[in-house]
């Protein structure tokens, strides 16, 4: 498995470290309901298909990146930087 | 002020296997530099180069800009001037500085780390692991590469890149 860093181009999967569900970015108001930070830090949904989650590109440029793959065709479709505006 | 004498990360005499050598380089002064957001271009002019793009290096005389992440350079052989629109932080005593050349280096890098080197030119830079180790890889030409690895790991990759010279040595050419 290989991806495509938007800073470092196409890298080894063992370069990078996951770290969950992208809904991680979303992260609720601090007073939000308790059922959202719920939603927030448990419930996932497990789709044959396409899912979004975070990696971070430890042995390369420190990036975290959104990575959106398909799990039935194991297709990475796009390999986003986290932070804006990257340089 | 007491007089401190510097010591070599490894004091290693090189080695040679298949026509390739390795070798403890001299690390010259060595500083991290992290520009403010937006400030790339301006550092590189303070600095007399310009500001490296990822996988990049710029040069000019013994003074060299790595690229090493996401706004971040490694200022090697030269001495940041005061008052840069960066965070600048001395690292020459935590790394260790490794040279490998010879006709072989290409394939003896092609067990360690997870990059394909075969057309690699001198300018690139890679930000990788040598196996587990974090690595700043600068390609100096064909053939003939430094590994920039954290000193504390020194003996480590030392072992893990003599470990590879000899299994290349024992294939068939």
């Amino acid at each position: 498995m290989r991806l495509t860093c938007p800073l470092c181009g196409p890298r080894d999967r063992r370069e990078f470290y996951y770290y969950g569900a992208a809904e991680y970015l979303n992260r609720p108001a601090p007073d939000a309901a308790p059922e959202a930070w719920d939603d927030h830090l448990h419930n996932r949904d497990n789709p044959a298909g396409l899912v979004q989650d975070l990696w971070y590109h430890e042995q390369g440029c420190c990036s975290w990146l959104k990575v959106t793959r398909n799990t039935v065709t194991h297709e990475i479709v796009t390999v986003e930087p986290v932070a804006g505006g990257a340089a | 002020m007491p007089e401190l004498i510097a010591k070599p990360a490894l004091g290693a005499a090189p080695v040679t296997h298949a026509g390739t050598t390795l070798a403890e380089a001299d690390l010259p002064q060595m500083t991290a530099i992290a520009p403010w957001p937006g400030q790339a271009e301006a550092v590189g002019r303070a600095l007399g180069l310009q500001f490296p793009l990822p996988n990049a290096v710029t040069e000019a005389g013994g003074t060299r800009l790595v690229w090493a992440g996401r706004d971040l350079a490694f200022l090697i052989g030269g001495v940041a001037p005061e008052g840069l629109a960066a965070a600048v932080t001395d690292q020459s005593d935590g790394w260790v500085a490794l040279t490998l050349s010879g006709a072989r280096a290409v394939e003896v890098l092609a067990r360690l780390v997870p990059l394909d080197l075969r057309a690699a030119q001198r300018g690139q830079t890679f930000r990788t692991a040598l196996n587990h180790l974090p690595l700043i890889l600068i390609v100096e030409g064909e053939g003939d590469f430094t590994l920039l690895t954290f000193r504390s790991m020194a003996r480590t990759a030392w072992h893990e890149v003599e470990e590879a010279m000899v299994k290349v040595a024992a294939r068939a050419l």
